[in-house]
């Protein structure tokens, strides 16, 4: 077996083991075996059997989801802006969707917008894709008139702080009740994910993963550069289009149900590079996602285990990656 | 004819570069483009590669107009070697030269058994088969550039660009890379063009020689162009000129 097959096994067995960890560790420790039976239908007490299912379950899939669709979204902005340092985060993609939460969940109630559960959870959707589609047209706008790297970042940055402007206005116009809701938001969570979020997370989640596998081709040509891509018959505006979409559907919709994650899309994808020694997608796309997928669920035992918000500790994580790629300043592009 | 330029008219924002130029490049043909800086050197060449437009006239690449072909049968029918600078950490030479073979691979650029071996080749041809699996952030700018060659070479097209592939290298890289290039219009039977300060490697090691002079250009064989009194226009102006009998620039 070569060494790349030996990490993704390696990599896909850890990625389940931690997911049935996620299932076992809380808040009430459940043994595997009764984690085992509550999944297969075993003979196991319906206490424990409603916590796995109803509690637990969902919120380890929107783990295992939410991280690999952060990863992904990450690998894409960073091969596209060639930029080590950017992510949905950074560029102020995830403020975009945080924005777009925030005119939902502080507007709506002074609006006395209600509805069923289902279409509430469309709406804040909705208004994630398209605040991020917003923040991420103004970031690839203007990255294709500048390409000084540093001049991205703070763009993306400054657009984020003024996006947190607004909706701190938004917040002090707000009511308790909603301000309250909203701050729970910020502070990120898995565990308030509900079954009708999750219906609408996993086909758009799994819509934006398909079309990150699907620009695997363009994404490695354009390690040489947008000139040499276009010589080798890239077409450049689909890729774009494509990735826009792809970025938009990952980080708006994880942004939306899961509050503003940072440094997952960022760190992983080096974790990756480093993790694989390639710079070949087709190779770092999937590394990504497993690796993301278990990153988001390593963060989310340890933000169980402390009873702390999670993007405290994906932050925590994240950082020293982030540190480590710009003390050593490679080339990664 | 590989390169056939039908009275072209070249501009760079509003200023023109080129005015009615016609001109042709066959195959198994080394020839360097000179000219001074901002004469529309890289213009000419990206418009050749597709990657930018002309104002009028028609270019022709091996007997087909190239605004016709589609992108998929431009990246078959030229290769561009830009001045972009690539240094990828993790990205070993072979992977970068298998990037060449793009517009010949499936959607997610699987390389078949023959792919493989037109990257081995291609390698070979270059001198580069050592550095296969080596990356190119630890090599010099010598040993890039010609993995750069290789790469545009398994891109397998009968028209090949380079942009200033001598500038970053020292004077004995220099002939080198010529010498390299030359081998590969003779041997390969390919159509390169490339442009370049170096007056004496145009000259010397050359088949023609285009010299850009706005808003002409002129193509002349090697030996020919070092008689014609052109390229002592080039120095029009400054304190140095060009000797046809030494083939050596003098301060005057």
């Amino acid at each position: 077996m070569t060494r790349t097959a030996l990490l993704f096994t390696l990599l896909t067995l850890l990625t389940a083991a931690l997911f049935v960890a996620d299932l076992a560790v809380g808040s009430v420790a459940v043994p595997l075996g009764d984690v085992w039976a509550a999944l297969t239908g075993g003979a196991c007490d319906p206490a424990v059997s409603d916590i796995i299912l109803k509690i637990r379950l969902l919120k380890a899939v929107t783990a295992l989801f939410a991280g690999a669709a952060l990863a992904a979204s990450g690998l894409q902005m960073q091969t596209l802006f060639r930029n080590p340092l950017a992510g949905p985060y950074v560029l102020g993609v995830s403020s975009g969707a945080g924005l777009g939460v925030a005119l939902f969940l502080l507007g709506a109630p002074l609006l006395g917008v209600a509805g069923h559960s289902f279409v509430q959870s469309l709406s804040i959707a909705g208004a994630a894709w398209l605040g991020a589609a917003l923040v991420l047209g103004i970031v690839m706008a203007v990255s294709r008139r500048i390409k000084d790297i540093m001049v991205i970042l703070i763009l993306g940055m400054m657009l984020g702080s003024g996006i947190g402007s607004v909706v701190e206005i938004l917040q002090y116009l707000s009511s308790e009740a909603a301000l309250k809701s909203f701050v729970i938001w910020t502070m990120g969570s898995l565990g308030d994910v509900t079954g009708s979020q999750l219906a609408l997370l996993l086909p758009v989640v799994t819509a934006g993963l398909v079309l990150a596998v699907a620009v695997i081709k363009p994404l490695n040509l354009l390690l040489l550069g947008e000139n040499y891509a276009r010589t080798m018959g890239l077409n450049i505006q689909r890729t774009r289009t494509l990735i826009f979409l792809s970025t938009v559907l990952l980080a708006g919709t994880v942004t939306a149900f899961c509050g503003p994650v940072g440094f997952i899309g960022l760190a992983v994808p080096h974790l990756a590079r480093m993790l694989f020694a390639s710079a070949d997608h087709r190779i770092l796309m999937p590394g990504s996602m497993l690796a993301g997928a278990s990153l988001l669920l390593v963060c989310d035992l340890v933000a169980k285990l402390l009873a702390l918000p999670i993007n405290t500790i994906t932050a925590l994580m994240g950082i020293p990656v982030v540190v480590y790629v710009v003390v050593r300043n490679r080339n990664i592009f | 004819m590989s390169i056939r330029l039908d009275h072209i008219t070249l501009a760079y924002g509003s200023r023109t570069l080129l005015e009615e130029v016609s001109a042709s490049f066959g195959q198994g043909q080394l020839t360097a483009l000179i000219g001074r800086n901002g004469t529309g050197k890289s213009t000419l060449l990206r418009a050749l590669a597709g990657l930018g437009t002309i104002a009028a006239g028609s270019i022709e690449l091996c007997g087909r107009p190239l605004a016709a072909l589609t992108p998929q049968e431009r990246a078959t029918t030229v290769g561009f070697v830009t001045t972009d600078r690539v240094r990828i950490a993790n990205l070993a030479c072979e992977d970068v030269v298998a990037l060449g073979r793009a517009p010949y691979t499936n959607w997610i650029g699987h390389m078949q058994e023959a792919d493989r071996a037109v990257v081995e080749r291609s390698l070979r041809l270059v001198g580069m088969s050592d550095f296969a699996r080596k990356t190119m952030d630890r090599m010099s700018d010598g040993e890039c550039q010609r993995v750069m060659i290789a790469r545009v070479l398994a891109q397998d097209t009968p028209v090949i660009l380079l942009d200033e592939p001598t500038a970053f290298l020292d004077l004995p890289n220099r002939y080198t890379l010529a010498t390299l290039l030359r081998r590969l219009a003779r041997e390969e039977r390919k159509c390169i063009l490339f442009s370049t300060h170096d007056l004496d490697i145009a000259l010397s090691l050359c088949d023609s020689v285009a010299l850009i002079d706005t808003p002409s250009l002129h193509h002349l064989p090697a030996d020919a162009m070092a008689g014609s009194g052109l390229i002592e226009r080039l120095f029009a102006g400054e304190n140095a000129s060009f000797d046809p009998e030494t083939r050596t620039i003098r301060l005057r």
